[in-house]
C-alpha cells in the first residue's frame, strides 16, 4: 500500500471522482430543480443550470397562510416531527429497561430474539388488523395512533441497539456501586445510564430516521392534515398530478434536510450503530 | 441476591416492551391468520369461514406467480449489485487519497435521503419527455431519441433497481469499510511480502474479515427488498402492464383497493412465510460463514 | 370484554389529545378533493373561502390527493371516527359507495329547482338504483385538442372529424417533419387509460357489459383497442403516452410537442395561460371524433360529484357546503377550468366569453357522453382493463387475447 505506482494513484483518484459524481449528481439535480424556473425544466435541450435562481417555491411551501398549499405542507412537516418524536420517546422508554434486562440476564435473551424476529414480518401482514383496531379505538388519522403503530418498527431496533450498548458497559462497575451500598435504581441512574448516554443518543437518532422515512402505514392510516406525514404528502405531489417538477423537488429537499443534516453531523455515531448490525434498509 | 429474583426482575423490566409488542404485532398477526380463512371485506361485517379457499385461490392465480418472479428478480439483482458496488466503494475508500474524509462523509447522503424522496427524485430523472437522464444521454450522443424508461417493461424494473441501488449501496460500503479498517495492517503487509497478487490478497486475506458483517447486511437488505413497497408505489405503481408489481403492491391492491381483507390477509401471510424461510436459510448461512471465518 | 378495557385505557390516555378539537363551538368539516384536472386547487380554496365567509360558524379543512388516491382514501377513511364529511367521487364509484354504505342517500335534499336547472346528463354522475348520492359538480369529458399553428403549417384546413382522419392528419404532420410523434394520450396503467379507451368505445359503438356480463372483448370494444394499438405501432402516437397521465399530456401539449391531444376541459384555459404555456392562442378544441357510419363525435362521461359520507357527524352543514359549491353562481364564477352543470349557464355571456370554441365543443361532447360500466366491482374491472390495454400496446398480447383475459379477470 505504501509503495503505490503512479498509475494506481491516478486510478484511485479517477475512481474517487466517479464515486463522488455518482453520489452527488442526483442530489445536486434535486436541488437545482427546486430553484429552476418551470420553463427551464421543460426546455429541450434541457437547461442544466437556471438562468436565474428562483427560491419562490420554498416560500410557497413554507407559508402558513390558512388553507394554502403551504399550510398543507407545513402541517405534514409538523405531523412528521410530532410522530417521530413521540414514537422515539416511547420506543426508548420501552427499550432501555428491556435492553438492560436482557444484557444482564442472558437467560431471557430468547424473548428479545423473538421481538427482533418480527423484523421479518412485512407490514402488509399486520396492516388490515391494525387498520381495524385503530378504527375501533378512533385512532385512525391521528398522530397518536400512527406513533403507536411505529413502535412495531422502532421498538425492536432500539431495544437491540440498547442491549449491545449495555453489553459494552462492564457489569463490574455496577457491582462495585452496589457493594458501596447503592440500590439498583440508584446504580442505574448514577452509573449505567450516563455511561449508556451515547448509545441512547444513537438509538434515538435511528428511531427518528426510521419514523421519518416510514410511508406504508402513514399512507393507510392517515388521511388529512390532522395526521398526514411528509412522506405521504410528497408521494401525493409526485403522483403525476403536479406539473411543476420544481415544486416536487422543493418538497423533496425540505423533507430530506433533517435526516441529511442528522446524517452529516452525527456520522460517527450512526456508522458505529450501523456496524454493530447494519440497521435500516 | 438470588438468581430467581434476578430473572423475575429482568422479566419485569422486559414486560412493558412485551406488552406493547403483543398489542401492535402479536395480536394483529393472529387476527390476520383468522381473517385469512374468511371472506371478510375491509369495511363492514366479519365475513364467513371459507377454509383454505383464499390460499388456494391466491396460490393458483397467475397474478401471484408472476408477482413472485418480479419480486425475486428485484430482490436478487438489487441486493447483489448493492453488495458488489458497496464492497468496491469500500475498498476505494480504504485507500489513501486527498479528500477521502469528505467522500466518506458524502456516502451517508443517499442513505439518509427518505425513501419516498429518493423515489420521487428518480421518477423525475426518468421522465420520458423532460427527464435529466434522457437529456444527458442524448447530449452525450449515447441515445438518439428520448426513451420511456418507466414505461417499457424491459427497462422499468431495471430503472427501479438502479434507484434502489443508488440509495442502498452506500450502506453496504460503510459497513464494509468499517470491517476493512479492522483488518490488522501487519497481516496485509505479510501477504505482500509473501507475494500474493491483489486478487488472492482480497480473496484469502481481506474477505474473511468482511464476510461476517456483509452477511448481516445481505440478510437485512434481502428481507427489505422482498418486502419492497414505497419506491415502487411512488415510481410506477406496479406498471407498465404490471411488470413491476411486487408482492406488497399486490397485497395492497387486494386488501385495500378491492377491499377483500380475507384474501389480502392470506396473501400477506404467504409473503410472510416466504420471507421467514428466506431469513432462516440465511441465518444458517451466516452461522456457517461466521464459523469458517473464525 | 378485553376490547372494552383496552378501549377505555387507550381512550383515557389519548382523551386529552382528542378532546381539543371539540372545545370550539363551531363546526368543522373535512372535505376531500383531488389535485389537478378540472377546478384547480386554488379555485377550490377560493370557493371554500367564500363559503366560510358566508357561514362563519363552519370551518372547512380541505384535503387534496392525486386522482389515483381518491378512491382508496375515501374508503380507508370510512373506518376512522374523524373521517371526511364531504368527498369528491368519480362517476364510476356511486355503485360501490352505495353498496358499501360509504355515501348517504340525499334524494330528499335535491330540490325541484336543482332537478330542473341541472343538465340531465349530469345527474347520471350521482345516481345509482334510482337514488341520489350527491350533487354533480364537475361536468367533464375528453375533447380533442389541436395545435392550430402546426395544423396550419401542415396545410390542414380543419381538425379531424373521424379517428381515421386524425391518423391521416398526424401522418401529414409527421411526414412534413413538423413533429416526430404528433398525438399524445394518457395511457399510463391508470384510470386515465380507461377514459381514453371509453372515448374510443363510444366512437365505435361498443358495449362494456351486456346483461351484466363483459362484452368489451367483442365488436366496438375490440375495435377501440385495436385503434389504440395501431396508432401506437404506426409511430403517430407519442410512445411515451403509455406512461402519461393527463398532466403529462398537458405539459407536452403546452410545450408545443404535440399536434393532437385528448384531454379534459381544464386544459383549454391552462394551455392559453402564458405563465406555463408556449402555445397560447394556438389552442384548438373540438369534440373527440367519431367513426364513419357509426358516430359523429365521441365522449366519455368523466363527471364527478360531491357527496356526504355516512360517517359524517355534520351531514346538514356538509350538504350546505355541497349546495354552495355546486350552485350556479359559484360554478359560473369559476367556469374557466370546469364547465357548469347548469343548463342555462351555457347561454350566459359571462360564462362563454373568451371560450366560445370550448363551449361549442362542449355542447356536442357533453351530449354524447358515454358511461363507463356501473358496477360495485368497478375497481377490479378497471384494473383488468388497464392491464389489457398496456399489454396490447406493448405487444405482449393481441388485443383479442388481452380483452378476453380481462373479461375473465373482471370479477363479473
Amino acid at each position: 500500500m505504501e509503495r503505490r505506482s503512479p498509475a494506481f494513484t491516478i486510478f484511485v483518484y479517477v475512481c474517487a471522482l466517479l464515486l463522488a459524481a455518482i453520489i452527488l449528481a442526483p442530489i445536486a439535480w434535486l436541488f437545482i430543480m427546486s430553484i429552476s424556473p418551470a420553463a427551464d425544466l421543460a426546455a429541450k435541450p434541457l437547461r442544466w443550470w437556471p438562468q436565474a435562481a428562483d427560491f419562490s417555491r420554498y416560500q410557497t411551501l413554507l407559508s402558513t397562510a390558512e388553507n394554502s398549499a403551504g399550510a398543507a405542507f407545513t402541517s405534514s412537516l409538523r405531523n412528521s416531527l410530532e410522530i417521530a418524536g413521540m414514537a422515539t420517546l416511547a420506543a426508548l422508554a420501552l427499550a432501555i429497561p428491556a435492553g438492560w434486562a436482557v444484557s444482564r440476564t442472558p437467560a431471557i435473551g430468547w424473548s428479545l430474539s423473538m421481538v427482533i424476529a418480527t423484523y421479518m414480518l412485512p407490514p402488509v401482514a399486520l396492516a388490515v388488523p391494525l387498520y381495524m383496531g385503530l378504527s375501533h379505538l378512533g385512532l385512525l388519522n391521528n398522530v397518536f395512533g400512527l406513533a403507536l403503530v411505529y413502535l412495531t418498527i422502532l421498538a425492536p431496533f432500539t431495544t437491540w441497539l440498547m442491549k449491545s450498548g449495555f453489553d459494552s458497559i462492564p457489569r463490574e462497575i455496577e457491582a462495585a456501586a452496589m457493594i458501596d451500598g447503592a440500590g439498583l435504581f440508584q446504580t442505574l441512574r448514577i452509573i449505567t445510564l450516563p455511561l449508556a448516554a451515547p448509545v441512547m443518543a444513537t438509538s434515538a437518532l435511528f428511531a427518528v430516521l426510521l419514523a421519518w422515512d416510514e410511508f406504508f402505514y402513514a399512507l393507510l392510516f392517515t388521511s388529512d392534515q390532522r395526521a398526514k406525514t411528509l412522506t405521504v404528502a410528497i408521494a401525493d405531489l409526485a403522483g403525476g398530478r403536479v406539473s411543476d417538477y420544481g415544486l416536487i423537488a422543493t418538497a423533496g429537499v425540505l423533507a430530506a434536510l433533517p435526516p441529511v443534516l442528522i446524517g452529516l453531523v452525527m456520522q460517527r455515531a450512526l456508522i458505529s450503530g450501523l456496524t454493530s448490525g447494519g440497521v435500516k434498509g | 441476591m438470588s438468581s430467581t429474583w434476578m430473572t423475575t426482575r429482568a422479566w419485569l423490566l422486559m414486560l412493558p416492551l412485551l406488552v406493547v409488542m403483543v398489542a401492535v404485532i402479536g395480536w394483529p398477526l393472529v387476527d390476520t391468520v383468522n381473517l385469512s380463512f374468511t371472506d371478510a371485506k375491509l369495511v363492514g361485517t366479519g365475513g364467513n369461514y371459507v377454509g383454505f379457499d383464499n390460499y388456494t385461490n391466491m396460490l393458483s392465480s397467475s397474478n401471484f406467480s408472476r408477482t413472485l418472479v418480479t419480486t425475486t428478480l428485484f430482490a436478487v439483482i438489487s441486493v447483489a449489485a448493492e453488495m458488489v458496488i458497496g464492497v468496491l466503494a469500500a475498498l476505494l475508500l480504504n485507500q489513501q487519497f486527498h479528500g477521502r474524509a469528505v467522500l466518506r462523509a458524502l456516502m451517508i447522503l443517499p442513505w439518509a435521503l427518505p425513501t419516498v424522496v429518493n423515489a420521487t427524485l428518480w421518477r423525475l430523472i426518468y421522465n420520458p419527455e423532460y427527464g435529466a437522464l434522457n437529456a444527458a444521454l442524448t447530449q452525450l450522443n449515447l441515445i438518439d431519441a428520448y426513451r420511456s424508461w418507466l414505461g417499457e417493461p424491459g427497462t422499468a424494473l431495471a430503472a427501479l433497481i438502479v434507484a434502489d441501488c443508488w440509495k442502498n449501496f452506500p450502506l453496504v460500503a460503510l459497513i464494509a469499510l468499517a470491517a476493512l479498517q479492522a483488518v490488522p495492517r501487519d497481516i496485509t503487509a505479510a501477504s505482500l511480502v509473501d507475494g500474493a497478487g491483489p486478487f488472492n490478497r482480497f480473496r484469502f486475506v481481506i474477505l474473511p474479515y468482511l464476510a461476517g458483517p456483509l452477511m448481516v447486511a445481505l440478510v437485512l437488505r434481502t428481507i427489505e427488498a422482498f418486502k419492497v413497497f414505497d419506491i415502487i408505489w411512488v415510481m410506477t405503481r406496479g406498471g407498465p402492464a404490471n411488470s413491476t408489481r411486487t408482492l406488497s403492491i399486490l397485497v395492497y391492491q387486494e386488501a385495500f383497493s378491492f377491499q377483500r381483507a380475507g384474501s389480502g390477509a392470506s396473501l400477506a401471510l404467504i409473503v410472510t412465510l416466504l420471507v421467514t424461510v428466506l431469513a432462516v436459510a440465511y441465518a444458517a448461512l451466516v452461522r456457517k460463514t461466521a464459523g469458517s471465518a473464525a | 370484554m378485553l376490547k372494552t378495557i383496552t378501549k377505555t385505557l387507550v381512550g383515557a390516555v389519548f382523551a386529552g389529545g382528542l378532546l381539543v378539537p371539540h372545545a370550539f363551538a363551531e363546526t368543522t368539516l373535512n372535505a376531500l378533493f383531488m389535485a389537478q384536472a378540472a377546478y384547480s386547487e386554488a379555485d377550490v380554496r377560493a370557493m371554500t373561502d367564500a363559503f366560510t365567509k358566508a357561514n362563519p360558524d363552519v370551518k372547512v379543512n380541505l384535503e387534496f390527493v392525486p386522482y389515483e388516491g381518491l378512491h382508496d382514501k375515501t374508503v380507508l377513511a370510512q373506518g376512522s371516527g374523524g373521517g371526511y364529511d364531504v368527498v369528491l367521487f368519480d362517476v364510476i364509484w356511486p355503485a360501490e359507495y352505495a353498496t358499501n354504505k360509504v355515501l348517504v342517500d340525499v334524494s330528499s335534499k335535491i330540490t325541484d329547482d336543482m332537478k330542473k336547472g341541472v343538465l340531465p346528463g349530469a345527474w347520471t354522475t350521482v345516481q345509482y338504483d334510482g337514488k341520489y348520492y350527491g350533487m354533480p359538480w364537475i361536468l367533464d369529458t375528453k375533447y380533442l385538442f389541436y395545435n392550430k399553428e402546426i395544423l396550419e403549417k401542415a396545410g390542414i384546413k380543419a381538425p379531424p372529424k373521424t379517428w381515421e382522419e386524425l391518423g391521416a392528419q398526424a401522418k401529414i404532420i409527421q411526414d412534413k417533419g413538423l413533429l416526430k410523434t404528433p398525438i399524445a394520450w394518457s395511457w399510463s396503467q391508470a384510470e386515465a387509460a380507461i377514459c381514453d379507451y371509453t372515448t374510443l368505445v363510444s366512437a365505435y359503438g361498443g358495449d362494456f357489459l351486456k346483461d351484466g356480463k363483459p362484452d368489451f372483448q367483442n365488436g366496438g370494444g375490440l375495435s377501440a383497442l385495436k385503434y389504440m394499438v395501431d396508432s401506437y405501432k404506426s409511430g403517430l402516437t407519442n410512445p411515451n403516452s403509455k406512461e402519461f397521465l393527463e398532466e403529462d399530456v398537458r405539459k407536452v401539449f403546452e410545450n408545443g410537442d404535440a399536434a393532437f391531444a385528448l384531454n379534459w376541459t381544464y386544459m383549454y384555459n391552462m394551455a392559453n395561460d402564458p405563465k406555463d404555456s408556449k402555445v397560447v392562442g394556438k389552442v384548438g378544441v373540438v369534440p373527440a371524433p367519431g367513426v364513419t357510419g357509426i358516430s359523429d363525435v365521441s365522449a366519455v362521461n368523466g363527471s364527478m360529484g360531491l357527496g356526504v359520507t355516512a360517517v359524517s357527524k355534520h351531514p346538514d352543514e356538509a350538504w350546505k357546503y355541497i349546495a354552495f359549491m355546486t350552485s350556479q353562481a359559484t360554478q359560473n364564477q369559476y367556469a374557466k377550468l370546469s364547465l357548469p352543470i347548469w343548463a342555462s349557464s351555457y347561454d350566459d355571456p359571462a360564462v362563454t366569453k373568451g371560450q366560445e370554441e370550448l363551449i361549442a365543443a362542449a355542447k356536442l361532447g357533453l351530449a354524447a357522453m358515454y358511461p363507463r360500466p356501473t358496477t360495485p366491482k368497478y375497481q377490479e374491472l378497471s384494473t383488468a382493463l388497464q392491464q389489457a390495454i398496456q399489454e396490447s400496446l406493448l405487444g405482449q398480447s393481441s388485443p383479442e387475447d388481452a380483452l378476453n383475459t380481462a373479461a375473465k379477470n373482471s370479477g363479473l
